[in-house]
C-alpha cells in the first residue's frame, strides 16, 4: 500500500466528519477495552505473565540470528522450505514465483498484516493471480477497495448498512430485493459464497502470529476458523511472516499466548490456535504438499540495537490502538499506512522512513494508556518522543517550530526573564480574553482557531499560582528557591 | 535452495548480526539458546490452570461450556453411535458422519445404528458433521487438542459445519503446558489446533456471531473417568 502518512492533517476534517465513522468508533469505545479490562480482572497472574512475555522476547531479539538459523533449519527438517527476503519487492517475487511454479489460479488468503504492508494482493492481482481474502472483515473490505482501518478488526469502520449495501453491489447474481439488515443474514451470504473459494484454491497464504523456533513451526489465531481452511485444503501453504515473530519453545509461545487474546478482544483464548509444520506426512490423507515460509526483514533489523528495538516485541494484538484517544476520535485510515494507532505510529517511521511519516508521532497525547495496556510492555510514549525528536532534527533548523524551541529555550535558560514575559504574557492574554474567556481568532494561530476556540489563561501563570499556595500553606516551593523573588 | 534464496539469507542475517554487533555466529548465543530449548521452562501457570482429576474435568467442562461449546459426559464409547445419531436427528441433519481412523472410533459398533453411514477419509465439502477424537482437553479455557495426522485428518475439525470431539475424561488436564512434552515425543505432527468453542465472528459492528468459516456447532462428548489424582 502506498504511504499516505505525509497527508495525515489533510485526512483529519474528513474523519472527524464522517458520521458513519464517528458511530463504529462510538461502538469501539465501549467494547474492547472493556472486555480486556474484565479478562484482565479474572486472570490474577496477568502482570507476570505479562512481565514474563517481555522478557521471553528481549532475550529472543538478542539472540535473533541464532533462533532464525536454528529456525530455518528446523522447517527444512520437516519438509518446509524457508524463504529469506530483505525487502518488500523480494517477498511479493518469491511468493508469485512458488504460486507460478503450481500454476496458481487462485490464492486464498487468511488475514495477515505483512500481507498489507508488502501489498501482496495488488502484486498477485498484477501478475495474474487472484487473492481471495476470507477473514470476514478483510472480505468486506477487499470488496471495497479500502485497506485495513485497525489490524485485528479491518472493517471495524463500517457500519452495518455499509457492508450491507457493499453486498448488494458486488454479490449481483443474487436478488437485489432480498433483507439484508440483520448481521447474521450478511454473514452466511459471505460464508456461502467463500466455501467454493477455499475448495477450489491453490494456494493458500496466512500470516504467523508466532515462528516457534524449536520445531520450526508457524503460530495463527483466529476466530473464524479461515485459517485452517486456508492452509489446510490447497496444495501448497505459504506464510509470511516478519523476522520478529520468533519464540524459542512451545512453553513460550503458550506465555504469550495467554496475554494475546485477553489484550485484544478480552477473550480467554480465541476460538482457533493452529500450530503448523511442514507440509503433510508421507501417510497423511490431506494437508498442503508444499509448506513455504516468507520470511521478511524489511526494515525491522535497523531497528535491532536501536532506541527502537523494544516496538520488536509487539505481538500485534490491538490493545494500544483501542485505547487510544487519537485512534478513537478519527480510526486508522487517517494515519495512511498499514499500522495505525501508538503501534503504528513508532513502526510506520522506522520501516517506511520518518520524512514520510513526520506527523505520525505527533497524533499522540502521550497519555500513556497505550503503554499501560500493551501486553509486551512496550514503552510507546517514549519512543513517540524519540521519533519527535527525530523528525524536528530531520527537518533542520530553519522551520518555524525549531526556531519556537530555541526562543523558548532562550527563556527557559533565564528564570528570572521568562517568569517576567510568560507572567505579563498570561495577564494580558486574560484581559483580552474578556468575559468569555475564550479566543475564537488570533493572529498566527488561525489552524487552530478554525475548527475551535483557544481558551484564554487565568490571571496568573502556573508558577504564580504554584506560589501562593504553597506560601498560604507554610512550605517551601522549592528546597533551592529560598532566595527567590 | 535457490541462489537467490542463499543470497537472501546472507543479507538478513547479516544485517541482523551487524546490528547485534557480531559479524558470525556467537558461540555463546547458540549455547544459551540450546539451554533455552532444552529446558522448555514453564512461564508462571495460572491458579485456575492447576487443577488435575475430576476437577480438572469438572472446570474443562463449565469454561468449554462458557466458550458455547456443548458438552455431553458419556460412559464409554460404545455409547458413542447412538449419540451420533440421536445429534443428527435432533439438528434435521443428513445420516451420515464422517469419522476419523482413530482406535476409539473403530472398536464401536456401527452397524447397530444403521441406516446411519459413518465414514472415513478427508471431510468432503458436502459432509454436514464430523467425528473425531482429542490429543487433550485443557480445563484452565476448556479448550481442546486436536492432531491433524492420519488418525485425525485435520479436515475433519474445519470443514463440516457440526463437529463432535471424544474427549477421553483421562486426557484431560489442568494446563496448556502439560501436553507439549508428549506432542514433542511423538514428533511434531504437520498441525496441533487448539480449538475453544464453535466458530465466530465479531466482523460487523462487534455483533457476536457462531458459525463463520469453520464449525458452527461444537459437540464435546467427556468419555470414561478421569484418571486418578495425581501424587
Amino acid at each position: 500500500m502506498k504511504v499516505q502518512s505525509p497527508h495525515f492533517h489533510d485526512h483529519i476534517p474528513g474523519a472527524l466528519a464522517d458520521q458513519n465513522l464517528q458511530y463504529a468508533l462510538g461502538k469501539l469505545a465501549t467494547g474492547f477495552p472493556v472486555k480486556r479490562k474484565e479478562a484482565a480482572a479474572k486472570l490474577p497472574e496477568f502482570d507476570a505473565l505479562r512481565d514474563h512475555a517481555r522478557d521471553i522476547k528481549n532475550h529472543v531479539l538478542e539472540n535473533l540470528d541464532s533462533y532464525l538459523d536454528h529456525y530455518e533449519a528446523q522447517v527444512v527438517a520437516a519438509g518446509g522450505a524457508v524463504h529469506w527476503c530483505a525487502t518488500a519487492e523480494d517477498a511479493c517475487a518469491e511468493i508469485l514465483k512458488i504460486c507460478r511454479s503450481v500454476n496458481a489460479k487462485t490464492v486464498t488468503k487468511s488475514k495477515t498484516m505483512i500481507g498489507e504492508e508488502i501489498a501482496i494482493n495488488d502484486y498477485l492481482a498484477d501478475h495474474g493471480v487472484e487473492p481471495v481474502e476470507t477473514d470476514l472483515g478483510e472480505y468486506i473490505i477487499q470488496l471495497r477497495n479500502e485497506p485495513p482501518s485497525h489490524i485485528i478488526a479491518p472493517a471495524i469502520h463500517l457500519t452495518k448498512g455499509q457492508v450491507a449495501d457493499t453486498f448488494r453491489h458486488h454479490h449481483q447474481d443474487l436478488d437485489p430485493a432480498r433483507a439484508l439488515e440483520e448481521p447474521r443474514v450478511m454473514l452466511d451470504e459471505a460464508r456461502a459464497r467463500l466455501r467454493g473459494r477455499f475448495v477450489a484454491a491453490d494456494v493458500g497464504i496466512t500470516g504467523a502470529n508466532m515462528l516457534v523456533a524449536e520445531s520450526g513451526t508457524n503460530i495463527l489465531v483466529t476466530n473464524e476458523g479461515n485459517a485452517e481452511l486456508t492452509y489446510g485444503l490447497p496444495r501448497v501453504h505459504i506464510v509470511i511472516a516478519s523476522i520478529e515473530k520468533i519464540v524459542p519453545t512451545f512453553e513460550d509461545a503458550t506465555t504469550i499466548l495467554r496475554v494475546l487474546a485477553r489484550s485484544a478482544t478480552g477473550q480467554e483464548i480465541t476460538v482457533y490456535t493452529s500450530f503448523c509444520t511442514g507440509p503433510k506426512r508421507p501417510t497423511d490423507v490431506d494437508g498442503p504438499d508444499e509448506y513455504h515460509v516468507i520470511l521478511l526483514d524489511n526494515g525491522r533489523s535497523k531497528m535491532l540495537g536501536s532506541e527502537f528495538q523494544d516496538m520488536l516485541r509487539c505481538i500485534r494484538c490491538g490493545a494500544c490502538i483501542n485505547h487510544c484517544p487519537v485512534y478513537g476520535a478519527l480510526g486508522g485510515h487517517a494515519y495512511g499506512w498499514v499500522y495505525p494507532g501508538p503501534m503504528g505510529s513508532v513502526l510506520t517511521p522506522a520501516l517506511v522512513g520518518i520524512d514520510d511519516s513526520k506527523h505520525l508521532p505527533n497524533a499522540s497525547t502521550l497519555c500513556g494508556r497505550c503503554e499501560s495496556v500493551c501486553p509486551m510492555r512496550i514503552p510507546l510514549p517514549r519512543m513517540l518522543r524519540a521519533w519527535r525528536e527525530k523528525a524536528v532534527e530531520a527537518a533542520g533548523p530553519g522551520t518555524t517550530q525549531a526556531r519556537g524551541l530555541r526562543l523558548w529555550a532562550w527563556f527557559a535558560a533565564r528564570p528570572a526573564t521568562y517568569r517576567l514575559v510568560f507572567g505579563l504574557g498570561t495577564f494580558a492574554l486574560s484581559l483580552l480574553g474578556g468575559l468569555k474567556g475564550r479566543f475564537r481568532r488570533l493572529p498566527l494561530l488561525g489552524g487552530w482557531t478554525k475548527t475551535r476556540d483557544l481558551p484564554a489563561p487565568q490571571a496568573q501563570s502556573f508558577q504564580m499560582q504554584w506560589r501562593q499556595q504553597a506560601a498560604m500553606q507554610g512550605r517551601k516551593t522549592h528546597p533551592n528557591q529560598d532566595s527567590a523573588p | 535452495m535457490t541462489e537467490a534464496m542463499t543470497g537472501g539469507k546472507e543479507r538478513v542475517l547479516g544485517a541482523v548480526r551487524q546490528a547485534l554487533g557480531r559479524n558470525a555466529p556467537d558461540a555463546a548465543s547458540l549455547a544459551a539458546i540450546k539451554d533455552r530449548m532444552t529446558v522448555a521452562a514453564k512461564g508462571p501457570v495460572p491458579v485456575r490452570g492447576q487443577d488435575f482429576g475430576a476437577a480438572a474435568v469438572a472446570r474443562f467442562e463449565a469454561e468449554a461450556k462458557n466458550a458455547s461449546a456443548l458438552v455431553t459426559r458419556l460412559d464409554d464409547v460404545s455409547a458413542i453411535p447412538a449419540f451420533v445419531a440421536g445429534f443428527l436427528a435432533d439438528h434435521n441433519l443428513p445420516s451420515h458422519v464422517r469419522i476419523a481412523t482413530d482406535a476409539a472410533l473403530a472398536s464401536v459398533d456401527w452397524a447397530a445404528v444403521a441406516p446411519l453411514l459413518a465414514e472415513t477419509g478427508p471431510a468432503d465439502p458436502a459432509d454436514m458433521a464430523s467425528l473425531s477424537v482429542a490429543k487433550a482437553g485443557v480445563a484452565e479455557t476448556g479448550t481442546l487438542v486436536l492432531v491433524a495426522d492420519v488418525a485425525n485428518p485435520g479436515t475433519l475439525n474445519s470443514l463440516p459445519q457440526h463437529h463432535i470431539v471424544v474427549l477421553h475424561a483421562d486426557r484431560i488436564v489442568g494446563h496448556y503446558e502439560e501436553v507439549w512434552p508428549s506432542i514433542r515425543q511423538d514428533g511434531m505432527p504437520r498441525a496441533v489446533v487448539w480449538v475453544t468453542g464453535p466458530s465466530r465472528t465479531a466482523d460487523i459492528e462487534q455483533e457476536l456471531l457462531m458459525g463463520a468459516h469453520g464449525p458452527q456447532m461444537l459437540q464435546i462428548l467427556i468419555v470414561g473417568q478421569p484418571s486418578a489424582a495425581e501424587s
